[in-house]
């Protein structure tokens, strides 16, 4: 019996020799590019988050290293979970030049004169050593008023405080394209008051170097 | 009369300063590391620290590049090497810190940390990827666009 099943194997061997080869196949589709999101820590712990879209899906990441895929091709958005060791092995030459954070610095004024406490003179050092210490500096200068008085006047006043102390810094050497001045007026109370509180921890410009 | 005087000259200074901010650069290159440049109306810039950017600039790194910005909102983007970054559309008031920013990573890494205008208002910032659209709620984060899937 062996050799009829022999003989069968063959012909189905010589039957598959015997058709026409199959037109080839076209190669697969190259699979679609994807984009990955990661959210980080914050530092000062304050509640982050970023919303990643395609179309109609949506993912909210809000906590660290939460993570999201979205594939150029579609798909919808995919959650998922990253880590620090996973951030920095892909993302480690971007985090390397992250430029360095800005810094903040606050003046004050003697009651009802244009001069500062001896102590923001000191603060005016700290300033220098700052932007003396950075490659590239541009500076901020933005003042701020208590809630004494109308805001409109408040902008006023501010933005007036703020060119005071541009003009000083101008006169010790910073270049006039690397140092703004804006008022907030009274919209950034440091200290919380009602309408129309004086509040002299309020009455200050704020210098911000990055 | 002095007061009048007074009054006249800070709403001209508020007027002078707004102007000015209209031609302030919308933010600085700070770090820069091998090959990176900002692409400008057809015209290729090398990016060296004090760079001043303007919306619609192209910031772009080569195989050994890396590059770190800083808006005037205090935001900051860096991105790492072979990467494409769009500055797409920026606006910043700094009495209000009512503002915009829109920006693109077509092809890379990038690190962001947001600023002022994503505090104030946080729908008013977005980082574009080529498969999605981040809406930026006040945070740290990062993003990679166009890699392979992995199997």
């Amino acid at each position: 019996m062996h050799w009829a099943l022999s003989l069968v194997l063959l012909i189905a061997l010589a039957g598959g020799c015997t058709t026409a080869p199959p037109p080839p196949s076209p190669p697969p589709p190259a699979p679609a590019l994807v984009d990955t999101i990661v959210l980080l820590p914050e530092r000062d712990g304050r509640a982050t988050a970023v919303t990643v879209t395609q179309g109609s899906s949506q993912a909210v990441l809000d906590r660290p290293y939460a993570a999201a895929t979205a594939a150029a091709g579609g798909g919808g958005v995919r959650p998922s979970q990253s880590s620090a060791a996973d951030v920095q092995a892909r993302f480690g030459a971007a985090l390397a030049a992250q430029p360095p954070r800005p810094a903040s610095f606050v003046l004050y004024f003697v009651e009802g004169r244009d001069a500062l406490t001896d102590e923001s003179k000191a603060v005016v050092e700290r300033v220098f050593a700052e932007i003396a210490a950075r490659p590239a500096p541009d500076i901020a200068v933005i003042g701020h008023t208590d809630s004494v008085g109308a805001a409109a006047a408040n902008d006023v006043l501010s933005l007036q405080r703020a060119e005071a102390i541009r003009r000083e810094l101008l006169q010790r050497g910073i270049v006039s394209q690397n140092v703004q001045a804006s008022g907030r007026g009274e919209r950034e109370l440091l200290v919380p008051t009602a309408d129309n509180v004086a509040e002299p921890r309020n009455r200050r410009v704020e210098i911000i170097v990055r | 009369m002095k007061n009048l005087l007074r009054c006249m000259v800070a709403l001209g200074a508020a007027w002078a300063s707004c102007l000015c901010a209209q031609t302030v650069d919308i933010g600085r290159v700070k770090v820069a590391k091998g090959q990176v440049s900002v692409l400008r109306a057809g015209q290729q810039l090398p990016a060296t620290p004090g760079l001043q950017l303007r919306a619609a600039d192209e910031v772009r790194t080569g195989a050994d590049g890396a590059v770190g910005i800083t808006m005037s909102d205090n935001s900051t983007l860096s991105a790492g090497p072979n990467s494409v970054l769009a500055l797409d559309r920026y606006s910043f008031d700094t009495t209000t810190h009512q503002g915009r920013f829109d920006s693109s990573l077509r092809q890379g890494t990038l690190a962001v940390i947001s600023g002022k205008i994503a505090k104030q208002s946080p729908e008013s910032m977005t980082v574009r990827t080529p498969a999605a659209i981040l809406g930026v709620r006040g945070t740290e984060f990062v993003v990679s666009a166009g890699d392979a899937p992995a199997r």
